[in-house]
């Protein structure tokens, strides 16, 4: 091979293997029903979290359609689905709140009722709070 | 008498902790059973985990039975236990352990051999469920102070050099991969005693303190159940004696499931093997059922 092919070459290997990545998604997001699945479980979370009586308090001046929007994004980002969360760090969210393990605890309940309710198994359930409990050190603010 | 004080004075730490505020800020099981001998964790060992359900800020109380049917022996245990912040925790227990036809064939018909334990456990690092981003395992210590009564049979232990009180200091690391919903246990206990200690402590083989690892693995199923096997090491120290083997122990295993239908009572079933127990007398191993039930406020 010609020298001056090599970077043809390269580009074409990079370009095949970027394609090879957007098209392999996380399967994680596909079991949460990908996007529309998300959405629809944030659709029916955000409404338990305001009901409840442990920790609904937290919520009583919150835009909720906001939070909607910024928990679809970063349950999406979070999941591998590619999306762009553009809300505020976690510890900046929260840094008004006394927000104490407890509560945080009780959010994932939430969380987990709301998954039940979305028949989405327990072994994927506990996949996505693998990659939200670590959250703890920067939303629980009460120590 | 002296066991119904440590009781009280513990039943009344926790009614007067579960009082100052409610205790439910745990998720289920991940404040694990109560173990045979009073502290949070696995039936047979203790986990870097407090007892109930308070988390940070909040204490909680719960309370156990648990009665153990082997082929040849039954043991009853009863106890109550305490936790704050999900940090300490304090625990008391009574076993009591009817020696069925072995008493006999000692020439102590009815006998039993009883056991008070008072435990405290504190948790010194890390947090077993939440850190699921690093291997960093939750860490606690804890204490056992233990006290036998082998009634008839106090006069042959104490001539093999068995005491009738000891101490049993422990380690365990705790960590929930909830990436696949499993839990690993270690704890490093060292230990003299004889059968848990309703055999004493120490005895013809030496009275150093050996130290024994004793292991947990739990499959959680579903958020109120889970399943798992265990194993808990032990010393052997009336092996030989003036039995010969005739005392010689082993390790205790078990394989359990445990269902927590709420935060406030949990039921453990398991297949024990306790392995032989006074083999000159009775040498078949003493497997059986194990039923366990906790409340938890």
């Amino acid at each position: 091979m010609q020298a001056r092919h090599l970077p043809r070459l390269v580009a074409a290997i990079a370009i095949a293997c970027s394609a090879q990545a957007a098209l392999a998604t996380d399967p994680l997001f596909d079991a949460l029903g990908g996007k529309p699945g998300i959405d629809a479980l944030v659709q029916d979370f955000v409404p338990r979290l305001v009901a409840d009586a442990t920790i609904g308090a937290f919520f009583k001046d919150t835009n909720l359609r906001e939070l909607k929007k910024q928990l679809a994004d970063q349950l999406c980002a979070v999941s591998g689905g590619g999306c762009t969360y553009e809300g505020d760090d976690m510890k900046h969210a929260h840094a008004t709140m006394k927000i104490a393990k407890a509560d945080f605890n009780r959010m994932v309940e939430v969380l987990q009722d709301a998954m039940d309710a979305r028949a989405i198994p327990f072994a994927d359930q506990n996949r996505l709070l693998a990659r939200l409990a670590p959250m703890h050190r920067d939303v629980i603010t009460v120590r | 008498m002296r066991s119904c004080r440590v009781a009280t004075l513990v039943s009344a730490a926790a009614f007067l902790a579960s009082n100052a505020c409610a205790a439910d800020g745990k998720l289920l099981l991940t404040g694990g059973v109560t173990g045979i001998d009073g502290a949070a964790g696995g039936g047979l060992t203790p986990w870097a985990v407090t007892t109930g359900y308070g988390s940070e800020k909040q204490a909680s109380a719960t309370a156990f039975f648990t009665r153990v049917a082997t082929r040849d022996h039954g043991l009853g245990i009863a106890g109550v236990a305490a936790s704050c912040g999900e940090r300490f925790e304090l625990s008391f227990a009574h076993q009591d352990f009817a020696t069925g036809d072995t008493g006999a064939a000692l020439g102590l018909p009815g006998l039993h051999l009883r056991q008070d334990i008072v435990g405290a456990k504190v948790i010194v690092a890390g947090d077993a469920v939440l850190d699921s981003d690093t291997l960093v395992p939750a860490l606690a210590l804890g204490i056992e102070a233990k006290r036998s009564s082998s009634g008839g049979l106090r006069p042959t232990l104490a001539s093999l050099g068995a005491h009738d009180h000891g101490i049993d200091l422990y380690a365990s690391a705790t960590k929930l991969f909830l990436l696949r919903g499993v839990l690993v246990n270690l704890t490093l206990r060292a230990t003299k005693a004889n059968q848990n200690g309703l055999l004493g402590y120490g005895g013809t083989v030496s009275d150093r303190v050996s130290v024994e690892p004793e292991i947990s693995l739990a499959w959680l199923l579903r958020r109120t159940l889970a399943v798992g096997v265990e194993y808990r090491a032990k010393p052997d120290k009336l092996n030989p004696s003036a039995l010969g083997a005739g005392l010689r122990e082993d390790d205790w295993k078990d394989v359990f499931v445990a269902w927590a239908p709420n935060k406030h009572v949990s039921l453990t079933l398991a297949y024990v093997d306790l392995g032989r127990i006074v083999p000159a007398v009775q040498p078949r191993r003493q497997t059986g059922t194990y039923a366990s039930v906790q409340l938890a406020y």
